[in-house]
């Protein structure tokens, strides 16, 4: 087949949506009306056509089912990519958040008829207070970068609400998820980079020397991107307070942490949870995330609004009425409605709930322990250029001495011992970075097949660098001309000329 | 319970060819003063025990698919949603994946993300789609961002039409705190003004308009000529869209809307209290390298595949670091894809079946409303949702409605003190001739009483 409009001359795996609609076609029928009928507005007013897909039912069923099996998941395999905490999903979060009383309501319902979803909610806000040490906790922020958006405005919220006009300067360090340093851009305030030290620390000389009056605060990812846990966490925090700066921590790495230190706790201010990440709601091909965030005493006035709160307490055998509250000095709202209620606090919910504090301990303790065998397997092949006990995740070097083989040919090679690919090229500072974070949910043989593959992957960069340059082989689609891409720049599907003329 | 799938033993060997005792030895840097924290949560519960505990919280609701008949609207819409769609949803090899980093391994994502961008052009009847944005709102939000960047900070006054979605409003002032951006155009006193006589708040500082359409009292406008008065100006504009509306009425492309936003819930997505939906983003293609959010294109393979890749990345947080014009990275992939299904599987016919019920429904619901004394309906042309001036405050006959199963409309005098008396009424294929004689019925005894 030949893609008339984009000079595209390639073999079609799996037509699109448009290429397989039929005119005439039905997919699924609506009943008829049951109201005296109404005359349509005036033509002016309609649109003309409407350029959408007919298909049958089975026509529809067959073409995702295909799709689907052009995907790598968790539910098929070893997912090991670095901060992202690719961890297994539970079966039952599936159906507890599908509950016709979860599914079923809407957002603006009176709150007398929705006191469960509240419960859920007050709840869900007081076990994430408790695991991560803070005072207040906002459900609503959408992802992770929403939630440091939804941080950052709070932080200088409480800078301005003191009078405190100078500060302009957010301190990131080197390592930082681009989300940081773009959070602020959307602020309009002024990014400073802090330097890692050899042991892949906040480099404290650097630090001090950046704080002074005119910093908003410091945004750092503890454990880092590295894997590695400062070593200097009380010294970094105590510097950006001395200098009247806010603590903000992201919570992307939080996994290696539960029940095992509490980031409020450490003096941290401000931290968002990514629970898509840490409490195993699925990613979904790229979301949707949650992205709670929880803040010490001296923002809770600062939350988005609305929170759940109490309204009436109870007595006896009476539950207490749950309802909206508006924090004092609230920064406003961050979305519509009450946050990502049913696919997002229904599934951690139930998550937290099976776990309890000891399994929360186990998590973080597998978690670590995954990495830290995987680094202890791999140390001997890859160079690991911060070699100490890590986190949940660590970070080689995709490179070899002499070869021209590098990361990417690394990461594509794995896919044909089907295998997912680490983060490859972050952090920033690694070079040719490999990136893996094994999660809890893997056993030792995965573990295992995963760091032989990777050791005989490093004899074929020496032996045969060719397969690897060439890698993948196996799957059903090879490397991508991604310049082609950028430059057709071809987003939607190509519709024949006379595609309505035809229905 | 937990799901690590570690015996002890291994665990053991594991440790041992680490070179450490027992996995607390793993957490030497964390200070030990504040190490292993004793957590104050509830024990755990087995799975049994959890699906118990969630069917108990659930069944605390009152549901609008049993429990309540539902009119209900303002930005959340129950629909009927077909079957397949969720069949497709959890399939594991979509909904366990990660974000389509690695194309050769990720074209399921990829294609339905790509099939997803067009279904929006199509249906917005603009040029390019992204890949989603959280919601309605914060896509009208980066619809802001894109104009600030547009016109690199120098116009400084967004107007926004009172009859914009009064939570979306409150979004667009949150997001643009840190922007030297001024929000106007929305004090109650401009809720009369016809579009029109709008667009006169049209100035050279303008650097985004913002419509609702239909807006948030259900009425239906032809924008057109805001839209060539306010480029006239120079402005942009956005259209924040009913997507289900789209299937009927003229398309906000047609008009000549620089940016067309809204929230893709109608489109097979339950209302989950609120979320997860998704917002969707059009517009045209020479915005599309200011447009926030991740782009799918097509391209070819090294084996001569048709196949698709993520695409102008360098617009995106993790190149362009605070020099991004957004920060977003996480999307609603899932639920994009499942608005692709429900667009696939209506198809054309069975969207515009979808759209003329709704229409046919809210119009007879108008016309019997607008008949009790004392009652009037002041939309007037209107989609699925209209406006009711009721004798008494809303609230009031929302309580009253309740008691008998009824979830009225929303009160519109929660954001528009001037309205306390009106209720602003969605109707939906989802309600029968029978639920609407019902709400009739209900109101007409109130006015007995």
């Amino acid at each position: 087949m030949n893609n008339v409009s984009t000079g595209l001359n390639a073999s079609i795996v799996e037509p699109t949506i448009f290429d397989l609609s039929s005119p005439g076609r039905i997919g699924v029928t609506m009943p008829a009306s049951d109201v005296p009928e109404t005359a349509l507005p005036a033509k002016e007013l309609l649109r003309s056509e409407l350029p959408l897909p007919e298909l049958a039912e089975v026509d529809v069923t067959r073409h995702y089912m295909h799709l689907s099996k052009f995907n790598y998941s968790v539910d098929s395999g070893f997912y090991p990519l670095g901060s992202c905490t690719m961890k297994y999903n539970p079966k039952i979060n599936e159906d507890t958040c599908r509950l016709p009383g979860f599914l079923f309501t809407h957002p603006l319902q009176p709150i007398e008829t929705v006191q469960g979803n509240l419960a859920l909610m007050y709840r869900l806000q007081e076990w994430l207070k408790e695991i991560a040490g803070f005072a207040g906790v906002t459900l609503q922020p959408a992802a992770g970068a929403h939630g440091e958006f939804t941080g950052v405005l709070m932080m200088r919220a409480y800078h301005k609400s003191r009078g405190d006009a100078k500060r302009v300067k957010m301190l990131i360090p080197d390592a930082a998820h681009g989300t940081n340093p773009a959070s602020v851009g959307m602020m309009g305030l002024n990014v400073l980079t802090i330097p890692s030290d050899e042991r892949g620390n906040v480099d404290l000389k650097a630090l001090e020397a950046a704080c002074d009056d005119t910093v908003v605060g410091m945004m750092l990812t503890n454990p880092n991107t590295l894997g590695m846990f400062d070593e200097h966490i009380e010294r970094v925090i105590e510097l950006v307070h001395n200098c009247g700066g806010l603590m903000y921590g992201d919570g992307a790495n939080l996994n290696a942490l539960l029940g095992i230190v509490r980031p409020g706790d450490l003096g941290f201010d401000v931290m968002h949870f990514n629970l898509h990440k840490t409490f195993a709601v699925p990613h979904g091909g790229g979301g949707p995330g949650v992205g709670p965030v929880g803040v010490a005493p001296h923002l809770v006035d600062f939350l988005p609004e609305p929170l759940v709160g109490i309204i009436e307490e109870g007595e006896d055998d009476l539950p207490p009425l749950y309802g909206y509250i508006k924090p004092a000095k609230t920064i406003g709202r961050m979305k519509a409605f009450n946050g990502h209620f049913g696919g997002g606090f229904v599934r951690s919910f139930t998550y937290i709930a099976m776990h309890g504090p000891d399994g929360l301990k186990d998590i973080a303790q597998y978690a670590v322990l995954n990495a830290n065998y995987l680094q202890a397997r791999l140390r001997d092949t890859y160079k690991i250029p911060y070699d100490r006990i890590c986190m949940h995740e660590f970070v080689m070097e995709g490179r070899f001495e002499g070869s021209d083989v590098r990361a990417l040919d690394i990461a594509k090679r794995l896919m044909d011992y089907n295998f997912h690919p680490p983060t490859n090229y972050f952090p920033l500072i690694v070079h040719e970075a490999l990136m893996i974070e094994p999660t809890e949910t893997e056993n030792k043989d995965t573990l295992d097949a995963f760091a032989d593959a990777l050791i005989k992957i490093a004899e074929e960069a020496k032996s045969q660098p060719e397969l690897l340059h060439n890698a993948p082989h196996i799957t059903p689609f090879g490397r991508m001309d991604e310049v082609r891409a950028a430059r057709e720049l071809v987003l939607c599907c190509w519709l024949p000329e006379n595609y309505d003329e035809n229905a | 319970m937990t799901y690590i799938p570690i015996s002890p033993r291994e665990r053991d060997e594991m440790l041992k060819t680490i070179g450490v005792k027992s996995l607390d030895d793993l957490f030497d840097a964390i200070p030990a003063k504040h190490r292993f924290p004793k957590l104050d949560l509830p024990k755990a519960l087995t799975e049994m025990e959890a699906y118990q505990e969630l069917s108990d919280i659930a069944q605390a609701n009152e549901n609008v698919r049993g429990d309540l008949i539902s009119f209900l609207g303002a930005g959340m819409y129950n629909h009927y949603i077909p079957s397949v769609i969720d069949h497709m949803l959890r399939r594991g090899e979509f909904y366990t994946a990660y974000t389509p980093y690695q194309p050769e391994i990720s074209q399921g994502t990829l294609q339905a993300i790509f099939e997803y961008q067009s279904l929006m052009s199509a249906l917005t009847g603009m040029d390019v789609s992204n890949a989603s944005h959280y919601d309605g709102a914060t896509a009208t939000a980066e619809a802001v961002s894109l104009a600030y960047a547009q016109f690199r900070g120098k116009r400084k006054k967004v107007l926004m039409s009172p009859s914009l979605h009064p939570q979306y409003r409150e979004v667009v002032r949150t997001y643009t705190q840190g922007m030297e951006l001024e929000s106007a155009g929305d004090a109650e006193s401009n809720l009369g003004l016809s579009p029109e006589a709008f667009a006169n708040q049209v100035d050279e500082n303008t650097c985004i308009v913002i419509v609702q359409y239909p807006d948030f009292f259900g009425n239906v406008y032809d924008y057109t000529k805001l839209i060539e008065a306010s480029h006239a100006k120079g402005a942009l504009v956005c259209i924040v869209a009913n997507p289900t509306a789209l299937a009927m009425y003229k398309t906000p492309g047609d008009m000549g809307a620089d940016v067309v936003v809204g929230d893709g819930q109608p489109l097979g997505i339950p209302m989950w209290y609120g979320g997860p939906s998704f917002g969707f983003f059009t517009t045209r293609k020479n915005f599309v390298h200011k447009m926030a959010g991740r782009l799918v294109g097509e391209t070819i393979d090294s084996r001569g595949q048709r196949a698709y890749v993520l695409t102008l990345t360098a617009r995106e947080q993790h190149i362009k670091r605070e020099r991004a014009t957004s920060n977003i990275c996480t999307n609603q992939g899932l639920l994009a894809l499942a608005s692709a299904i429900y667009l696939s599987v209506l198809g054309k016919t069975g969207l515009q079946q979808v759209a003329n019920l709704c229409y046919q429904k809210a119009h007879y619901a108008a016309r019997e409303l607008n008949k009790i004394k004392g009652y009037k309906v002041s939309s007037q042309t209107f989609f699925h949702e209209f406006v009711l001036e009721c004798p008494m405050p809303a609230a009031e006959l929302n309580t009253h409605l309740l008691e008998h199963g009824i979830l009225g409309g929303y009160d519109l005098g929660q954001d528009y003190p001037t309205l306390a008396n009106h209720l602003l009424i969605a109707v939906t294929e989802m309600n029968s001739k029978d639920d609407i004689d019902a709400l009739v019925e209900v109101l007409s005894e109130v006015d007995h009483e």
